[in-house]
């Protein structure tokens, strides 16, 4: 049933010089970046980033360190306001929106250094998550409990565990989300960010400090979130053999500018990557 | 013994299943009927001293006022030091109110709801003007506005006069005039006093219901992950600035009724009442009881309201007892030095391990069988 | 010439204000928390002076020295025993034990007032030079007494040398460092216990002086004494931008004649409620206050 990490991908121009799959080319693009940029007090932290992420397009952001990687991803968030440029989602702009309506817009992200809601359980994070798919617990049926509250609770309750499932994770459900073990909350942050119903999935290095082991279950997930949600996502990582493998487009930042864009095997013998990697050659 | 386990058990499940009611709020309503059955007893076989009977409705708006705070500095784990200044909104707005109407709607039946939605809904609206502007702030800053809030209420209500007073006959014949209204920095003069201590106690039901009710739903979920981790949860889809509003406004609130409660108990209080200090012995209360413990809220507003009452010899001990009590409860609390002496000192974990000491007793007796 | 009148009043309420909104604002910006006993250690310091000089018949300047010295020490004591110890627990943990602090102080010093039977106290007048300055003549003249020079004068001379310290000293740059990043600055190599000792040292030392200065305002005052004007010198810190020394003293300045204004074209008993109000104002409308700078959340 799972697919082989190793299916190449078939890409076709698309205009604006980027790329989508083939299988997305029908449909428009779910997310488009213009011009994009920000200063942090006179420093060009990210400028010029211009991408187009294909409906079910499986993506992935990689640079070295300090790259303005994770700053993308605030921008895409809406945590930090872009200085120039634009973003639109799923064909609407989401200029001047707050953190929590853009995710309402359908951006769902996973955050560097884990941000769980460590003091309270393993489901409530999920519903959590869930809490803007829940209209039928208005807050006359919560101060009361009645009105309809055990059926949306129920309701809630039964796709936090779904989700859960998803990942083999519902019998961790009443568990305290702060002791997990450190792979079980990068599954649980992701479950959550899924719970928010995106339509694109933003993962800032899912992968850190997992072993090679759960690196390739975290690859067959992430390619099954794909198949099963029809969402794209799109992911910050080091480790290369992950984003090699799995993603079909690639877009390489090197101090805030992109400095490459395509299909793996051109990312892998583009000269301004690998030097950008290793360093001009002597 | 293991039978009636399994009884408790059942009749646990079939009340808890549909979810209306958590285990642990069942306890607290246990509690809450536990004491006024007591409380009836006692004052009906005559125990209670007068001393007593006249704190009754008094603790009953404490327990409302910590509850409420809880909320706030619990669950959303914001400070706010103007407690006093809603509970100030409520009593001012709802005697005065009383005392307007008194000769025209002369049922309490009718009056006194009236009043408590006027008190509630005027502290609310209170919450919202000042929650708007600085629940965009953080920490320290809503903890000093908020103190800065209950200051101003108090100097405005010192400086306000309305005066409601009658001229009366009396059967002699002659006139006299009862003050009645608000006197400035004299305070508030002779509201009816429509309070009991049965209509105090369903208000602390309907409080203590409402608000463990919102914290075990969707909004108390978004309400704990604000406190947790804000940034995760405004990436969750959750909107701040609307639940902190809620929350603030809903605290509010209920610290409206109890000002109700409390004006028309006393029916005479001075605006100086409600300061800074008041806020701080509410918060006391909280912190005492355990943040984010609703129970623990009403515990600990009866035990730090009879108590000094019962010691009045040590009346000026209390303040100074609150002041270490405060600081050990936090060092002790949170600490990251002290978590071995917590450790130890934790009921819970007392608990635990006696039940873990049974449970290896009983399978060893069993030759090794686990019912697990 | 009420207005001037008003105006200079103002300004010697404004320098006690800026005097103890450097201590809020220090303590704030380096070790990152409100501090709210600061207004009590003001109490304390006018307390002793008025022991030493009432009780013990002491000179008035050793008065002062032994305040000052009593208030670094109590300071320190404070944070050693019960900040140091929250220094990584939430910071609503530490805020309701400094809430805590401030109480113990009141009713400690409320107890050993109450076994001398006497709860309230009237200020020495004499500690200062009796110098006063008179601007103008005739029925115009307004005379600027020697309390409200001294305050001009020290609070000038303290501004000056804190911001000469911070700047120029290593413990200064340490200071700037720590309050930037503890954890940066301590693999640097500076110890951040002994930076935020330091500023706790500094900052009530400026509190004794305050309590000083405040004391010969109010001249009867009780173990309250330092609350209202801890409250407002936050608000005169808040109103600058905290942790910017500038700021707290142009915030203190202007909340000193904002209040002074208020009590002389408002309502004297309204000029508590005008200040809060401007508090509220400006945190709604610049919540990094007149000379602060914006931070960014790190995600």
């Amino acid at each position: 049933m799972n697919k082989s990490p190793n299916k190449k991908p078939k890409l076709v121009p698309y205009p604006s010089n980027s790329f989508v799959t083939e299988r997305d080319l029908d449909k428009p693009p779910v997310l488009e970046t213009v011009h994009l940029g920000i200063d942090f007090g006179g420093l060009n932290a990210v400028d010029d980033f211009s991408i187009l992420v294909g409906r079910t397009e499986i993506s992935g952001l990689i640079g070295p360190n300090g790259a303005g990687k994770t700053t993308v991803f605030n921008l895409l968030t809406n945590v930090y306001q872009p200085t120039r440029g634009n973003i639109m989602l799923d064909g609407y702009s989401t200029a001047g929106k707050t953190v929590a309506q853009v995710n309402k817009m359908g951006i769902a992200r996973t955050f560097q250094n884990i941000r769980l809601f460590s003091n309270m359980s393993v489901i409530e994070n999920v519903m959590v998550g869930l809490h803007n798919r829940m209209p039928g617990e208005s807050l006359l049926s919560s101060i009361t409990h009645l009105f309809g509250f055990s059926k949306a609770e129920k309701e809630a309750r039964e796709m936090a565990i779904d989700l859960l499932s998803f990942f083999n994770m519902q019998d961790l459900a009443s568990a305290n989300a702060g002791s997990l073990p450190y792979g079980a909350q990068r599954r649980l942050e992701i479950v959550r960010a899924l719970a928010t119903n995106p339509k694109i999935l933003l993962l800032d290095e899912p992968a850190a400090g997992m072993n090679p082991s759960e690196t390739h279950e975290l690859m067959e997930n992430i390619l099954r979130i794909r198949d099963t949600y029809n969402i794209a996502i799109m992911l910050i990582e080091h480790d290369m053999n992950l984003v090699m493998n799995i993603c079909e487009g690639i877009c390489v930042l090197d101090h805030g500018k992109v400095i490459a864009k395509g299909t793996p095997d051109d990312i892998r013998n583009d000269p301004k990557v690998i030097e950008a990697y290793l360093g001009k050659k002597r | 013994m293991a039978k009636f386990k399994n009884i408790y058990n059942n009749c646990m499940n079939k009340i808890t299943s549909s979810g209306v009611v958590t285990r642990k709020d069942l306890w607290t309503y246990a509690m809450l009927a536990v004491i006024f059955v007591a409380v009836l007893v006692s004052d009906s076989l005559g125990l209670l001293t007068r001393q007593l009977t006249s704190l009754l409705v008094p603790v009953c708006c404490y327990i409302i006022l910590a509850v409420s705070l809880n909320l706030t500095v619990g669950f959303l784990g914001e400070l706010a030091l103007g407690h006093a200044g809603f509970l100030a909104i409520g009593a001012y707005t709802s005697t005065l109110f009383s005392i307007a109407v008194q000769d025209t709607i002369t049922s309490v039946w009718v009056r006194f709801p009236l009043a408590l939605i006027i008190g509630g809904v005027s502290a609310g609206i209170f919450g919202l003007i000042i929650g708007l502007p600085v629940l965009r702030l953080r920490g320290d800053y809503l903890a000093i506005v908020t103190l800065a809030f209950g200051e101003i209420i108090k100097t405005v209500a010192t400086n306000i006069t309305v005066d409601l007073s009658k001229t009366t006959t009396t059967s002699s014949g002659a006139e006299k005039v009862v003050e009645q209204g608000l006197f400035g920095s004299a305070g508030l003069k002779n509201a009816p006093q429509d309070s009991t201590f049965i209509v105090a106690f369903i208000l602390v039901v309907i409080t203590v219901a409402i608000i463990s009710n919102l914290v075990n739903s969707k909004y108390g979920r978004a309400i704990t992950a604000m406190r947790d981790n804000r940034i995760a949860a405004e990436a969750c889809g959750i909107n701040i600035t609307y639940h902190k509003i809620l929350t603030f406004v809903i605290s509010a609130f209920f610290a409206g009724i109890a000002g109700v409660l409390y004006g028309h108990n006393y029916t005479i209080f001075k605006p100086s009442t409600f300061d800074y200090n008041m806020s701080i012995e509410i918060l006391v209360i909280v912190v005492l009881g355990g943040m984010g413990s609703i129970r623990g809220s009403i515990i600990a507003a009866i035990v730090l309201r009879v108590l000094p009452e019962l010691l009045r010899e040590f009346s000026d001990y209390r303040m100074l007892a609150y002041s270490i009590l405060l600081i050990l409860l936090m060092l002790i609390n949170s600490a990251p030095g002290l978590a071995g002496l917590r450790a130890k000192l934790s009921i819970k974990n007392a608990y635990l391990s006696i039940k873990n000491k049974v449970m290896k007793r009983k399978t060893a007796e069993n030759g090794g069988e686990t019912h697990e | 010439m009420t207005f001037l009148a008003t105006l200079v009043n103002g300004l010697s309420l404004g320098s006690i204000y800026a005097l103890i909104a450097l201590g809020y604002t220090m303590v704030y910006g380096i070790a990152k928390m409100l501090n709210f006993a600061h207004g009590d250690i003001i109490m304390i310091g006018a307390f002793s002076i008025f022991t030493c000089i009432t009780s013990l018949k002491l000179p008035a300047i050793l008065a002062i020295l032994i305040a000052i010295v009593l208030c670094t020490i109590l300071g320190i004591t404070i944070e050693f025993l019960a900040y140091r110890p929250l220094r990584k627990a939430p910071p609503l943990a530490v805020l309701i034990t400094a809430i805590g602090v401030s109480y113990f102080l009141q009713n400690i010093v409320l107890l050993i007032n109450k076994l001398s039977n006497k709860t309230t106290f009237v200020f020495p007048t004499n500690i200062l030079p009796d110098i006063s300055l008179k601007i103008g003549s005739g029925d115009n003249a307004i005379i600027i007494n020697g309390n409200t020079i001294f305050t001009f004068i020290v609070t000038a001379v303290i501004m000056v040398a804190l911001t000469l310290f911070i700047n120029k000293t290593k413990m200064g740059k340490a200071m700037r460092a720590v309050s930037e990043d503890k954890e940066t600055a301590e693999l640097m190599g500076i110890s951040a216990n002994r930076t935020i000792t330091v500023t706790f040292a500094i900052g009530s030392a400026l509190a004794a002086v305050a309590g000083l200065f405040y004391g010969g305002t109010v001249i009867s005052f009780n173990h309250t004494l330092g609350s209202m004007p801890g409250i407002k010198a936050f608000v005169a810190a808040v109103f600058g931008g905290i942790g910017s020394i500038p700021g707290a003293m142009l915030g203190g300045i202007i909340l000193g004649i904002i209040e002074k204004m208020a009590e002389q074209y408002i309502s004297t008993s309204l000029a508590n409620a005008v200040v809060f109000g401007m508090l509220i104002l400006v945190l709604t409308f610049k919540p990094t206050g007149l000379l602060g700078k914006k931070i960014n959340e790190k995600v």
